[in-house]
């Protein structure tokens, strides 16, 4: 429901970026997009310089991203590397210099989370999402040179952080 | 009239190069458009600024300065306690010098991209800049040396730069009186291994006669294993040189055969001198450190014959520059009317019969005719230096007639002329004095700035001068201003370096022993008088950004670790009163500001490099107590013990 919600927000938002968007190149290239024989939806979400599946699965070189079960190894790797990389911005339950993190691998897909934290400058300029947690933060979300091996120990991280946080937290924090 | 109308038809034939320009194209001939990238890495030296800049060709744009022998507060660099080592000698500390060479790392005798090597002319030292970084990584001190300005100029495979008194001095230094100055006074030519970061060192000296040793430059080719260097005041003035060094007709080009001095080494001849030098290393810890040396190999011409021979070159010679093919060895007599060329192969083979005029202290003089090729005739007056373009033409610059002189190898016809403004010292060639030049521009380093530029009081920047050599004539493209006084300089393409410049430091790979590499660490700790401060920076906060606890009289390290992984996010580190620089912090690095504070009160810090658009909004405070006061120690840092509330909402 969360996502619902989310992208109804969303639609808002694309209305009024929609009108700052014309002058993309990227924009004309893609215009006549549509489903590939990989069920890629690179259609233009309509207003936007995004495809369909950017706006879905974030801009970045993520394309398609497989859970299995929780894998605890690669969750405690990805701590450490939360310690380093991100929790100088991010807490798990408060919003800090960036939004709460708990939970944010149930509000958005995997593909869209780790091009975040991969390709956060572009994602803050040109996806939707993005450009509100910027307009909502101020400080734009730097880039933190992960690798998507990296990328990938933090998604499982933020997965465990989420189900654990299940049963003892409240939505009271806003959506990252 | 039909003849003027025929000139002037052939000039602008002339002008109309292979790409069809005319004079008015010259400004696009040095246009780099907004967001275009230049065609050239040029590295200028400072002189006495200390530093080396690098520029773009041909636009002349500034790029860098890059600090190396004088401390830079901009950056921090001799401030922080993670570069203060890089500018200790056998001296203490000195953190200035006056830096005149460049020289790029050579591979088969063309430049390729790995460093750059500088000398310190005042307290002889030689320094070594990666080009990933574009940071000073080395600097090694050069004993029993003074005045080191034939120097660093480098072997065609980076094995050895070298290092030779400009002035000579007792050998070893002792309190003697300077009229001893013939009998004790003794001139050294040293080779530095120079191919092994972080293993720079002397490999061997010459001790030579006290002349004035002026420039060198190393053979290549044929002549690969020698080096030679140019002599002056082989009079053996001691004041006054400017009449005094002045008298002989020649003097000398010393040909030194580096590879007969290995074996001699290597046979064990020589001595080892017990003297101390310095030598200062940044590794990858990215905390320089400085080691004591002691010791180092002595040769004289006399414990291995066949290393060094004196060519009789007129007059006072200032430039020595081998030419591309490695047979022809340019001089600039600076006081003569020619410019000698010298053969090696004639030089190799009047060795070869022993054919000498007779020694200098020891060392064979060969005699001037037998070993020339040619003397390039009407040359300019005070000709100083040569570069080649790797098409069979030399230029030289003259001093005193300000202007560069295109003359031909092997004929040794002068075919063109143009004016610098005003009094060029060296020029530069991308490439040019390697095996291989890129023979586009010649830059011109003048000396006399004067008119060029609008008035700026007493002290005038000095001028530089891009000059097209692609065409039979040479054509002024730019004027452009530099810093410091540029002596040499070097340039390669762009290409052999832009592709692997470093853009942050990793911080999973930061060692440094004071890193903070988690926000979660961030914290302060007291260790008797000394307060450390365990510091991350991220935009837009520091962490901690409250320090209580501080006393009159300690001393306080603040190490603050940028967290940034994005390129061109440094951050800077002030705080008020303190009588040191700012630290300017690259991402995934950690530099270090120690403070002593002398009044208690209450400090703010923030960052000094806009870094977001709450660049204003990163800050602290330190709170500072008098000595002997109970305020605990304390930070809102993570990794703290007690925390203090922050006040704001986080």
């Amino acid at each position: 429901m969360i996502v619902a919600r989310t992208l109804l927000r969303l639609s808002i938002v694309l209305a009024t970026v929609g009108l700052l968007a014309g002058c993309d190149p990227a924009e004309e290239s893609n215009s006549s997009g549509g489903a590939d024989v990989d069920g890629d939806n690179a259609a233009l979400v309509p207003g936007l310089d995004i495809t369909e599946d950017e706006l879905k699965y974030g801009i970045g070189p993520i394309r398609r991203v497989e859970l299995g079960p929780l894998d605890a190894a690669l969750a405690a790797r990805g701590e450490e590397l939360f310690k380093m990389k991100c929790m100088a911005c991010h807490r798990l339950d408060e919003r800090y210099v960036g939004p709460a993190l708990r939970g944010v691998t149930e509000r958005r897909t995997p593909e869209f989370v780790m091009n975040m934290m991969l390709n956060p400058g572009e994602m803050v300029r040109r996806h939707p999402v993005g450009r509100a947690m910027l307009a909502a933060h101020y400080t734009e979300m730097p880039a933190q040179n992960l690798t998507e091996q990296e990328a990938r120990a933090l998604l499982e991280y933020l997965r465990a952080q989420a189900a654990e946080g299940q049963t003892s937290r409240g939505g009271t924090t806003e959506n990252s | 009239m039909a003849g003027a109308a025929v000139a002037l038809y052939a000039y602008a034939c002339q002008t109309t190069g292979p790409k069809g320009l005319l004079d008015g194209d010259v400004a696009s001939r040095v246009y780099v458009a907004p967001g275009e990238h230049d065609e050239f890495y040029a590295f200028l030296s400072g002189g006495f600024s200390g530093q080396v800049t690098v520029y773009g060709l041909p636009s002349g744009r500034l790029l860098k300065v890059i600090p190396v022998f004088s401390q830079y507060p901009e950056n921090g660099w001799g401030y922080s306690e993670e570069t203060k080592p890089m500018l200790e000698t056998s001296f203490g500390f000195v953190p200035w010098d006056d830096a005149h060479h460049p020289q790029l790392s050579k591979t088969n005798g063309v430049p390729d991209g790995r460093w750059l090597f500088i000398n310190a002319n005042n307290t002889p030292r030689i320094a070594r800049i990666s080009l990933e970084t574009f940071e000073t990584e080395e600097i090694i001190e050069i004993p029993q040396s003074a005045g080191n300005h034939a120097s660093p100029f480098i072997t065609p495979n980076s094995e050895y730069v070298v290092a030779s008194t400009r002035f000579s001095v007792p050998v070893p230094q002792r309190d003697i009186s300077i009229d001893e100055y013939k009998a004790a006074f003794k001139g050294t030519i040293s080779f530095i291994r120079a191919d092994r970061p972080g293993e720079m060192d002397i490999a061997f000296q010459l001790l030579v006669p006290g002349y004035n040793y002026d420039l060198a430059h190393a053979g290549k080719g044929p002549s690969y294993g020698w080096a030679f260097f140019t002599t002056y005041n082989t009079e053996q003035a001691n004041t006054l040189l400017e009449i005094n060094a002045s008298q002989r007709d020649k003097d000398f080009v010393a040909a030194v055969n580096w590879r007969r001095a290995e074996e001699c080494v290597a046979q064990g001849r020589g001595r080892d001198v017990a003297v101390t030098y310095v030598h200062n290393y940044m590794g990858e810890e990215r905390v320089a450190r400085s080691e004591r040396k002691r010791g180092v190999r002595v040769l004289e011409p006399a414990d291995c014959e066949g290393m060094i021979y004196y060519l009789p070159t007129p007059k006072s010679p200032h430039g020595v520059d081998v030419d591309p093919s490695g047979e022809y060895i340019v001089a600039g007599g600076k006081l003569a009317t020619v410019i000698p060329v010298h053969s090696f192969s004639k030089m190799l083979a009047v060795i070869e019969a022993k054919d000498f005029e007779g020694e200098a202290e020891g060392i064979p003089m060969l005699r001037y005719e037998a070993v020339l090729a040619g003397e390039v005739q009407n040359p300019g007056l005070g000709p100083l230096h040569t570069e080649f373009d790797g098409k069979g033409y030399a230029y030289t610059s003259a001093f005193l007639s300000s202007e560069i002189v295109k003359w031909k190898l092997g004929t040794w016809e002068v075919v063109d002329r143009i004016p610098t403004y005003y009094s060029i010292g060296h020029l530069m060639i991308p490439g040019g004095d390697s095996e291989k030049p890129w023979g586009k521009y010649v830059v011109a380093l003048n000396k006399i700035t004067k008119d060029r530029y609008l008035p700026t009081g007493p002290e005038l920047v000095h001028a530089a001068q891009l000059i097209d050599i692609s065409g039979e004539r040479m054509r002024l493209l730019l004027d452009f201003p530099t810093l410091g006084e540029p002596h040499y300089a070097q340039a390669l393409p762009a290409e052999l370096i832009k592709d692997k410049v470093v853009r942050i430091y990793d911080i999973q790979r930061n060692r440094h022993p004071y890193a903070t590499l988690s926000e979660a660490d961030a914290r302060v700790e007291r260790r008797g008088g000394t307060v450390h401060v365990y510091m991350t920076a991220i935009r837009s906060h520091f962490s901690p950004d409250i320090i209580e606890g501080i006393r009159v009289g300690d001393t306080v390290k603040f190490h603050v670790t940028n967290l940034e992984q994005d390129w061109d996010v440094p951050h800077g580190f002030a705080a008020m009163g303190v009588p040191n620089a700012e630290l300017l912090i690259m991402p995934g690095e950690t530099k270090t500001l120690t403070w002593v504070p002398r009044q208690p009160g209450v400090y703010p810090f923030y960052c000094t490099d806009f870094c977001s658009a709450l660049h204003q909004e990163m800050q602290g405070y330190v709170r500072v107590s008098p000595a002997g006061a109970n305020v605990p120690l304390t930070s809102n840092g993570a990794g703290q013990g007690k925390v203090l509330a922050s006040g704001g909402g986080r």
